[in-house]
């Protein structure tokens, strides 16, 4: 029997072949597909709550006709007899709705923008195995997280000959180790399951917590020099998420960084921003099956280069498009590396806030690009260079226009891969890659 | 349509025991911006989760292939997941946490959603973003609908058979006035706060377009408002806001899984321990507070949960005092605790985690009139817009789009950027009136578990009044 990959991929192009060649003359279609195999396992206090096979693929197809634009998706089986039917009836279901609806006046004509075939296969551990792996090299610990791998499919073609497809085969075991409501984060990801690689990421993670042995320090609030570690940055960097680069958010007035562009306040040099493909977390192609640059610089040195600009705001606004996905959001992020050695980092903190982590953030001022947000996990008070106690946890509520503005004082000279651990309605693809950073008067009020 | 009493008979002999939950939902979304449409999307998910019980664990297994192969491959998956969690599972389970029962549940509905067309909704959008384009000073305006129709068909080798079908309506109207650098929205009572079971009665144009003119209006008049003052003060809520403050700052910390601590390495834990149950005193006398599936056209109504329980109202707080928590029959059996039926997953490719449903606060004997009255210096805030609190769900900051002072008495001039922040229990200690007029509102998007699901939840409540809050502004 054939493996997940090579099934998925027969059935994807068996529907969308057939999707293609029924098409009528003034009709064009962008077709996609999203499929995965998974295991999810989910532990607490290093037992198992409860583990979830999924297998599913959800076809998603763009129908253009006479100027209107109808975007429909459904579910496959994987049986081809079965989906041939279903995607029958849902191209007349497509046709239908263009029928009702007014004229789409940003249509984004199909076009072909290539071609690609990328499959990476990895080295999974057994399903069977994998529950023992983990418990024994976690035994000792109070263990929680979650465990997800298996394959998992992007694939686009269109009815001008694109055609694009991306499979790969991964994990990621997502923890975090308590000692009483004091606790440790890591990510344990890849390709290639290796258990030396994960008992030693769970030590690095049990030394820290060694650390939080100290009765926690309970701060006042006020303005603290803090030092960023790159979990902590990737969650500052997840606000950029939230339409932050969108150029239809800064056309509409939503983008936390329209004061950036309109040179009304401006970042630290020391801070410069990528969308980096060649660091290869995901696949290039969008959901139209456009390219995006390899390598694209959104701040440089402080200064907003660019916003992300999809081929639809391109025709809105008469500007010309970087083949950003339609929500115009990140998909390979980079906060690019300082010089500050890690060597030194508790040495320049001096005296400050350590953290390793940050939770729940929200803007509270989005003009301003003001954040909130919770200190979380492994978070230390630092003095003369050392650590002296773990701090109980603080909101902060600080603006991106200070903390990486005048008050970023250091980048670190290493990162960090921080994976992409979504996995609402499916597996999330990608990651974005952090440094950490050295800050002055980082602002907690709670 | 999988017919599942025939593909029950085609399992059956394979296990001991297995449910089946088949859901077939089907979501549209509706928008228009600036007059021309801008979303016009139909996903049509279908899937089916096989769920067994091998040693005292569950294994689950959700597949969207619906051929009888498929889902014979499927059973097979569940029997292994279950076996290999079960040498290391966190409780000892039975069929007592799966209950036999039988039944059906519809929501309610005048219009079913299929009588009104995609032309007649975009038709009624586009003049609602028209009637949004009060000033040249609107740069955005938009009108968005996610019409939602769900079919859960569940059936179990020991007897059970439920059907429950929804019909959920979310929408939001949006402004977004910019005038010299300064950027204000205001919505209809939040980014899809707006959501009920209802049909298409909810698309009633005249009610539509007043509320579209109204949210203009009032972006327009926050571009020339004062700044909420940084100071405390009282503090009253509107519905629309006092379903964020009672989702998180309630819902959240009372769910057991998270006491539990299965949630710890996600969402987070609760401040609130199993020994508080009984004895603590979350909030001022006022404070009553109840899990309640019945209320007609919230989000969470229904029937049963995904374990097969029934679902019936509970009070989780009364008098301010901390009585049950939101957990389903496996937490309740770990535990010790009573709970209740809150068992919900998010879809058929889910296992069911404890989950709110339409948590409530009761309503009390006042009016607003009178809360405004007996303020001599406060601010009502209004509409949700930004929220944030800790893993223990003790420390909050949570931001509204609209406010008005309060001065001697009467609500005098509009403020913006209105935000507070507080710590859980002193903040509902503070609670000092409740109205008896009460709104339902809720949201599609709670996210919570590993791996992750979005959930709907349901929140009718009253306007509130809050002594000496911590308020600021930009």
């Amino acid at each position: 029997m054939p493996n997940f990959i090579e099934q998925t991929k027969n059935n994807f192009n068996t529907v969308a072949d057939h999707i293609l060649k029924s098409l009528a003359s003034n009709e064009a279609a962008n077709i996609n597909l999203q499929a995965e195999e998974s295991l999810f396992v989910r532990f607490n206090d290093n037992h198992v709550r409860q583990n979830t096979f999924v297998e599913q693929r959800v076809l998603s197809l763009t129908l253009q006709k006479n100027g209107r634009t109808a975007n429909l998706s459904f579910s496959l089986t994987g049986n081809n007899e079965l989906d041939l039917k279903s995607a029958t009836t849902w191209l007349e279901s497509a046709r239908l709705e263009c029928d009702l609806l007014p004229e789409d006046p940003y249509q984004v004509a199909i076009t072909n923008n290539g071609t690609s075939d990328s499959t990476l296969l990895g080295k999974l551990l057994d399903p069977s195995a994998i529950i023992e792996a983990i418990t024994q090299a976690a035994e000792g610990t109070d263990f929680a997280g979650l465990y997800s791998g298996g394959p998992q499919i992007s694939a686009n073609k269109n009815s001008a000959g694109q055609s694009h497809w991306f499979a790969a085969e991964n994990f990621f075991m997502d923890y975090s180790i308590y000692m009483g409501e004091k606790a440790v984060k890591g990510v344990y990801a890849g390709s290639e399951w290796n258990v030396d690689s994960f008992k030693a990421k769970l030590s690095e993670s049990k030394n820290l917590l060694s650390l939080m042995a100290r009765p926690k320090k309970v701060l006042e609030p006020g303005a603290y020099r803090t030092y960023l570690a790159p979990g902590a940055v990737a969650e500052l960097a997840s606000m950029f998420y939230w339409g932050s680069f969108s150029f239809n958010g800064y056309k509409q007035g939503t983008s936390s960084l329209q004061k950036l562009a309109d040179k009304e306040k401006s970042l630290s040099p020391l801070f410069t921003l990528v969308e980096n493909f060649k660091m290869g977390l995901t696949h290039r192609f969008n959901s139209l099956g456009e390219l995006a640059p390899e390598y694209q610089e959104l701040i440089k040195d402080g200064e907003l280069k660019t916003y992300l600009i999809s081929s639809r705001s391109a025709k809105e606004y008469g500007v010309q498009s970087n083949q950003a996905s339609p929500g115009e959001s990140p998909r390979s992020l980079e906060i690019l590396p300082g010089s500050l050695k890690e060597k030194d980092v508790l040495k320049e903190l001096d005296t400050g806030l350590y953290l390793s982590n940050l939770h729940y953030l929200n803007w509270s001022d989005r003009a301003n690009a003001r954040i909130t947000g919770m200190t979380r996990y492994a978070c230390f008070w630092v003095e003369n260079g050392e650590i002296v106690a773990p701090i109980a946890d603080m909101r902060f509520d600080e603006s991106l226009f200070d903390c990486l503005g005048g008050n970023l004082l250091a980048v670190t000279d290493f990162q960090e891969i921080n994976p992409a651990v979504s996995t609402y309605e499916s597996r999330a693809f990608g990651g974005n890659k952090n440094p950490g950073m050295l800050i002055k008067d980082f602002k907690f009020t709670l | 349509m999988l017919d599942l009493n025939r593909t029950m008979k085609n399992l059956k002999s394979e296990v001991d025991w297995l449910n089946l939950r088949f859901v077939t939902e089907k979501t549209t979304y509706r928008s228009v911006r600036d007059d021309k449409p801008d979303t016009n999307n139909i996903n049509f998910d279908q899937g089916i989760m096989i769920e067994v019980i091998v040693n005292g664990h569950f294994g689950f297994s959700g597949t969207s292939d619906l051929s009888d192969s498929g889902i014979k491959r499927a059973l097979q998956k569940a029997v292994a997941v279950a076996k290999a969690g079960s040498k290391h599972k966190v409780h000892d389970f039975s069929l007592a946490q799966r209950p036999a029962s039988q039944g059906s549940y519809r929501s309610p509905v005048v219009k079913p959603l299929d009588s009104f067309s995609a032309k007649e909704i975009m038709d009624i959008f586009t003049a609602a973003t028209s009637a949004m384009k009060l000033s040249d000073h609107i740069v955005s305006r938009s009108a968005t609908a996610m019409i939602v129709e769900t079919q859960v068909h569940s059936m179990s080798s020991s007897g059970a058979d439920i059907a429950q079908n929804f019909s959920i309506v979310s929408t939001d109207y949006s402004a977004t006035a910019l005038k010299n650098g300064e950027t204000q929205t205001r919505t209809d009572s939040g980014g899809l706060a707006r959501c009920l079971q209802i049909g298409a009665e909810v698309f009633n144009r005249e009610s539509i377009l007043a509320r579209c003119t109204r949210v203009a209006e009032e972006a327009l008049e926050l571009l020339d408002a004062e700044n909420c003052p940084n100071t405390s003060m009282d503090l009253i809520l509107a519905p629309d806001q006092m379903t964020l403050q009672v989702h998180e700052s309630i819902g959240h910390p009372l769910e057991y899984d998270r006491i539990l601590g299965d949630e710890r390495n996600y969402a987070g834990w609760s401040f609130v321990k199993p020994e508080d149950f009984g004895s603590l005193q979350y909030g001022s006398k006022l404070m009553n507070v109840t899990f309640d599936p019945s209320i007609s056209d919230a989000m969470a109504s229904y029937a049963f949960d995904d374990s097969g329980l029934k679902a019936e109202k509970e009070y989780l707080i009364k008098d301010g005092k901390l009585l049950r928590g939101l957990g389903g029959l496996e937490s309740q059996s770990r535990l010790g605790l009573p709970g209740v039926a809150n068992s919900r997953s998010s879809s058929w490719n889910r296992a069911p985690i404890d989950r709110m449903a339409n948590i409530n606060l009761e309503p009390g004997t006042s009016s607003l009139e009178e809360m405004i009255a007996q303020t001599e210096r406060g601010v009502f805030m209004m509409a949700n817009k930004s929220w944030s609190i800790d893993d223990y769900r003790n420390k909050f900051q949570f931001g509204c789009e609209y406010a008005k002072l309060i001065e001697n008495g009467k609500l005098t001039k509009t403020l913006k950027n209105p935000n507070y922040r507080g710590i859980t229990v002193p903040f509902w200690s503070s609670l000092k009136a409740v109205s008896a007029a009460r709104e339902t509102y809720g949201s599609p998007y709670c996210g919570k578990g590993e791996p992750n699901q979005i959930i709907r939840v349901g929140h009718t409540n009253p306007f509130c009044l809050f002594e000496n809050v911590e308020v600021f502004g930009a």
